[in-house]
């Protein structure tokens, strides 16, 4: 019957993307547990070492590190950590959204802003939208070592410390839920320190052996780590916001799929009475 | 009751250890520490070694960590390790291995060598192993 052809072939082609799109999202929801029991494994040592660097940030000491005096701003550096890959609903958009806000008012103040990106959609979207990027990590995969991602830390690090740039922000998603990704902005260097009541009197640690020698490891370390988990972090976020994205489309050809076939069957039995009618009308005349 | 100090010990990887301790020695930067409750603010470098903790019932556990930070707050002990393991995790013929081959490397240099490389790879092998025949002598009484 030729009148249902081209919504038949329509059917078949919603029918095979559906198809993708279903086996994608039962993909992402196997790679989205390892992804978060890896984020969960990372989490204790960042949360530490934030701590200690909130004490640190806190003391008094004798020697005042430059990671931990705030200048006046005039040039800051964003480390931006995206996905590698698309179809994860609007897991970056969001994320960009947030971050051209951020630069927009530190614009707004004469304040420049440089870019290190990790991820080729943040690199893809710094392209096209403009910025000045000093650093571009892409192709960072499912399990990053730390190693890999230094270099693009380093660039940023350094510029901190040379006094190119005044403070060092990192933009990422926070994985809430399965459900819900929090975009946010965190402030790396200098140091924030922890806001806490009991810390309010003055004191300082011992160091051993140096002061200089061991914050300025302690604060590399700090960078990475924070770096390292939220790279980690952003891959449990993408492959959770692509699990849901997927789920969505998949319910979407369903509902293509249903309204495509009842337009098909109107078709079909419209074409059926109409052939009917003509040999009931033949019929008639003879 | 003797008088207790929380303590923290995590890794890059994991956390280790979390729990309620009466004292706790390690290797430092400069030196063996001892650290007891009520023990002053430190922040310090530790060295590849064995990390020991005293339960609150008296009971002892050994713990590796290959380097890192060791914080004291009042009231709480935290060891960021660069990587920790329980000592029983501890593969012994590994890392008389390791020990070995770190030696070799040390001994034939050849043109790409990275002899800072080799020496820490060399300390912590044996880190390891001294960790391990503690282990083994506090089983053995």
């Amino acid at each position: 019957m030729a009148v249902g052809m081209e919504i038949k072939k329509k059917i078949g082609s919603v029918e095979n993307t559906q198809k993708i799109t279903s086996a994608m999202q039962m993909v992402a929801a196997s790679r989205m547990r390892r992804t978060q029991d890896r984020m969960r494994e990372g989490r204790p040592y960042a949360e530490k070492i934030r701590q200690v660097i909130g004490h640190l940030a806190n003391a008094n000491p004798e020697y005042r590190h430059t990671f931990m005096k705030t200048r006046d701003v005039k040039r800051i550096g964003y480390i931006v950590v995206s996905t590698d890959r698309g179809l994860c609903g609007g897991l970056n958009i969001n994320l960009f959204r947030t971050l051209v806000k951020d630069m927009a008012e530190w614009h707004a103040r004469n304040v420049e802003v440089d870019l290190g990106l990790i991820g080729n959609k943040a690199a893809g979207f710094f392209r096209s939208v403009g910025g000045n990027i000093v650093a571009a990590l892409t192709n960072v995969g499912e399990a990053p070592v730390v190693a890999d991602l230094i270099g693009g830390v380093k660039v940023m690090f350094d510029a901190y410390e040379e006094g190119k740039i005044d403070r060092l922000f990192i933009v990422s998603n926070e994985f809430v839920n399965t459900m819900t990704q929090k975009p946010v902005i965190r402030q790396l260097l200098p140091l924030d320190p922890e806001q806490d009541e009991s810390y309010h009197h003055r004191w300082d640690y011992i160091y051993e052996p140096e002061a200089q020698q061991l914050i300025e490891g302690l604060v590399i370390r700090f960078v990475e780590s924070q770096v390292y988990q939220a790279v980690i972090e952003n891959g449990a976020c993408e492959q959770a916001a692509k699990m849901i994205a997927m789920k969505s489309a998949t319910e979407n050809a369903e509902k293509l799929i249903d309204e495509l076939s009842l337009i098909y069957n109107n078709a079909r039995q419209a074409a059926i009475t109409q052939e009917i009618a003509e040999i009931v009308g033949g019929a008639a005349a003879v | 009751m003797a008088a207790t100090i929380h303590c923290d010990i995590v890794s890059a990887e994991k956390e280790i250890f979390s729990g309620r301790i009466t004292m706790m020695s390690a290797t430092g930067t400069i030196g063996e520490l001892g650290i007891l409750p009520g023990h002053a603010p430190l922040l310090t470098g530790i060295k590849p070694g064995p990390v020991r903790l005293t339960m609150e019932d008296g009971e002892e556990e050994v713990f590796f960590a290959s380097g890192g930070y060791l914080e004291v707050q009042p009231g709480v002990v935290t060891i960021l390790a660069d990587t920790a393991a329980r000592a029983e995790d501890l593969d012994e013929a590994a890392a008389i291995e390791a020990q070995e081959s770190a030696e070799r490397a040390i001994q034939d240099q050849a043109a790409d060598f990275d002899f800072s490389l080799a020496a820490s790879q060399l300390a912590n092998a044996m880190a390891q192993q001294r960790t391990l025949e503690e282990l083994k002598k506090r089983r053995g009484r």
